[in-house]
């Protein structure tokens, strides 16, 4: 569909921790520059540069593109930043990828960074300037308090149990031990999780993503220049994206849409026809255990209601069927917001060059899926990576 | 060749002071409206929506979450970007180039008059570890900047002022302008130093207002039933937002977006231009951005040219005919798609009173005001691009 064929040739990320002493602007650079060495490309060499970050909130910068702009590499250089709340870490490959595939530009620098911990005591506070200022910041709402009501939503329509969504975070954490730049890995069993804490009933403090600082980066080509720089360019086959309205309210929380349609954009750009046969690793996003599964359903990955038992069953087992997060995700690498997002990116790009080490999933993988979610459960991102040169 | 884009529906409200009668969606739903009316075009027949809004501007986090219902854009593509709108009409072109959309609806607003601390706010987007503990107003940035401007130009701050005069009185013939005024030079002159050299009368206030532009492929532009303006190129691009490495006397962003445009439009000499419209949020910003297009061999050309009338409506260089953000008024996010406002109007002819006898190609350049060093470019013409 696409006119040029654009390719990944580089990844890089920094480490996703609590209270990072870099600034916002060090930790871009730190993202930037890992990437562009993994590319053997040099800064003079990327023709433009696209930052995600979410909310200015977090790192309490007016105008936080602008701030960055510079840590990103952009200096004299075509720079925007795009944004779509939590979706913006994989959203920004998406704009990256149009940026290159319409001609305009040979390669791009994708920067995503996210410093929370600056928001002080916690950042969900800033969360709060994120709902409607008439009909619901007066009732003061927390993000755990929607997400709780979501997966009331998703458990009440298919009789899924607490118990089946505190997998995730077992399976999650676990693959993160393997992961060198991960906050929060450990060897967990689903009593332990149902053990923590509860934040929101149903939701465990084990269940939540933590706040991370943290950046991610990769690099972009058209074919000409992937070609040259490298064996084996990871192409971006289809990307997608599609954003709900404002009003969550009126929204049937059990099912995800707005992902489903990111999905089938992304899908028929890819060629893919049989998501489940066709896709052999996801990275859907998981800044609750929950999310996963309803996001392997939007993602056409899981029938309705049904990913709940595929994951008992260990089909997203990293040795499964269907390699579910195998990085460790949100839950178990970390959630700088934006940044989480294209970790999952770097992930796939990894992993589909067999360089995921003690991560690597079995079969050689030619064909992965990263997604992200995000705003007023509301908005879905999806990019398509594979091997094989897309049609 | 790139394909051929093209500009084919166009809506906006009147820039006022303050529009406490309706919310910013409802702003963005009327003014979606007579865009797509314009264009002829069904909401739902457009592929992919843009909105450009910075969160403190809006004073909600995540804004993007509030942009799609007043548009149409529920369950479809739509993303927002935090830079002015001219970065949006060259995102949609990038879009549609890419083969993912064909019709794209950008929009822009400002709800400036909602915020009640502007000068608190832009603080924020000072450098929390080296600049924000210093205290200082991010307005004396512009001081700095226009100090240095006028000692490497040779331009004085007379010259400068006389930009006032021009944007104001030209914005008595714009009806959609916040603040038509007729200033005299005097009046400028005694007007209180805001950060030396700079005067108050030479900042443009903020106003209210919104503007949805609809860009289409060729094949959707010649089926559009209002003329459609082809774009014939854009670009944009920053310089070091950090103020301790930057250049104090260029507006290099502007010169590095205008050269990407003039490339992909095939402008050999900015004088095939036939009029500009510039950003004007300080005054020597007018000159300062028409030197960095490439108008003056020297840059002390351009006072010569302000005090001579070259840029007037009747000059061989119109620019700000619209009457700029000093006539107009500052409009956010919203500031460069004002400056594409009236070269729609002025390529379609409908200009009113101050139309001018030759507009064929117009230019309109933004940029995002203190601290920052990014802009954008984006020329249209009547006749498709060559080639």
């Amino acid at each position: 569909m696409a006119k040029r064929k654009v390719a990944v040739i580089g990844a890089g990320m920094t480490k996703f921790m609590h209270r990072a002493l870099e600034t916002p602007k060090e930790l871009a650079w730190l993202a930037a520059r890992s990437a562009l060495a993994a590319s053997e490309l040099k800064l003079k060499q990327i023709d433009c540069v696209v930052l995600g970050s979410a909310p200015d909130a977090f790192d309490g910068v007016h105008m936080k593109s602008e701030y960055l702009a510079d840590g990103c590499g952009a200096w004299r250089k075509p720079f925007l930043r795009c944004y779509v709340g939590g979706g913006t870490g994989v959203y920004a490959v998406a704009q990256a990828w149009f940026q290159v595939a319409s001609g305009m530009f040979d390669t791009a620098l994708v920067v995503c960074e996210e410093k929370m911990s600056t928001c002080q005591p916690h950042p969900q506070a800033a969360f709060l300037t994120i709902f409607d200022p008439i009909t619901e910041q007066p009732l003061k709402p927390n993000l755990l308090w929607i997400f709780a009501l979501e997966q009331t939503r998703y458990m009440e329509t298919y009789g899924i149990t607490v118990e089946q969504i505190a997998r995730v975070s077992v399976k999650n954490k676990r693959n993160a031990l393997n992961h060198p730049a991960a906050q929060l890995g450990a060897k967990l069993t689903v009593k332990e999780v149902l053990a923590s804490e509860i934040m929101a009933w149903p939701v465990h403090r084990l269940m939540v993503s933590p706040t991370s600082d943290g950046a991610a980066a990769i690099v972009i080509a058209a074919e000409e220049v992937a070609r040259r720089v490298t064996d084996k360019p990871i192409w971006i086959q289809g990307v997608g994206w599609c954003l709900d309205s404002a009003y969550w309210t009126n929204r049937d929380l059990a099912y995800p849409e707005y992902v489903e349609k990111a999905a089938w954009m992304a899908y028929r750009m890819a060629g893919v026809k049989e998501p489940r046969k066709e896709i052999n690793i996801a990275e859907p996003y998981d800044p609750f255990a929950y999310k996963e599964l309803h996001h392997l359903e939007g993602l056409q990955l899981a029938p309705k209601g049904q990913a709940p038992k595929l994951l008992a069953d260990g089909v997203f087992e990293r040795n499964g069927d269907l390699p579910v997060t195998p990085s460790g995700g949100l839950l178990g690498v970390g959630n700088p917001i934006a940044a989480a997002g294209m970790m999952k990116i770097c992930e796939l790009y990894w992993q589909l060059r067999g360089e995921a080490a003690k991560r690597q999933v079995p079969g050689k993988p030619e064909r992965g899926v990263a997604q992200a979610w995000g705003d007023l459960m509301q908005v879905g991102t999806v990019v398509v990576m594979g091997t094989k040169k897309p049609e | 060749m790139a394909e051929r884009i093209a500009i084919i529906g166009i809506g906006f409200s009147p820039l006022e002071p303050a529009t406490p009668a309706c919310s910013f969606k409802e702003l963005v739903f009327e003014t979606a409206q007579k865009a797509y009316a314009d264009a002829s075009v069904r909401f739902d027949e457009i592929d992919s929506f843009v909105t450009c809004a910075e969160d403190f501007n809006e004073g909600i986090s995540i804004f993007d979450e509030y942009t799609p219902d007043q548009l149409g854009a529920v369950q479809k593509p739509m993303h927002t970007l935090t830079q002015d709108g001219l970065h949006g009409i060259a995102d949609a072109l990038m879009q549609i180039r890419s083969g993912i959309a064909e019709i794209v609806a950008v929009e822009a607003h400002s709800k400036a008059s909602n915020v009640q601390t502007p000068d608190w706010i832009l603080d924020y987007a000072l450098d929390p570890v080296y600049n924000r503990p210093l205290g200082f107003t991010p307005h004396a940035i512009a001081g700095l900047e226009m100090n240095r401007f006028l000692s490497r130009s040779g331009i004085t701050g007379s010259q400068c002022a006389q930009v006032v005069v021009k944007n104001q009185r030209n914005a008595r013939c714009n009806p959609l302008s916040a603040y038509p005024l007729d200033t005299d030079l005097a009046q400028v002159e005694s007007s209180p130093y805001l950060a030396y050299p700079l005067r108050e009368a030479e900042l443009a206030k903020s106003a209210d207002g919104c503007v949805v532009v609809v860009v289409a492929n060729e094949a959707k532009a010649r089926k559009a039933p209002s003329q459609p303006l082809w774009i014939l190129g854009s670009g944009f691009a920053t310089d070091s937002p950090t103020l301790e490495s930057r250049d104090w006397s260029n507006a290099e962003y502007a010169r590095l977006s205008a050269r990407a445009a003039y490339r992909q439009a095939g402008i050999k000499s900015p004088h095939e231009v036939d009029f500009f419209e510039v950003d004007d949020t300080y005054a020597y910003k007018e000159l300062q951005h028409l030197i960095a297009l490439g108008l003056y061999d020297k840059p002390a050309k351009a006072g010569r040219a302000i005090e001579a009338g070259e840029t007037r409506q009747d000059g061989k260089m119109p620019a700000n005919v619209s009457g700029g953000a000093l006539g107009m008024g500052l409009a956010l996010e919203a500031s460069g798609l004002y400056r594409v406002v009236e070269l729609v109007l002025q390529l379609r002819g409908k200009a009113g009173e101050r139309q001018l006898s030759r507009a064929k190609i117009g230019l309109a350049q933004s940029w995002r005001g203190v601290p920052t060093t990014s802009g954008a470019v984006v020329i249209l013409g009547v006749e498709p691009p060559r080639g």
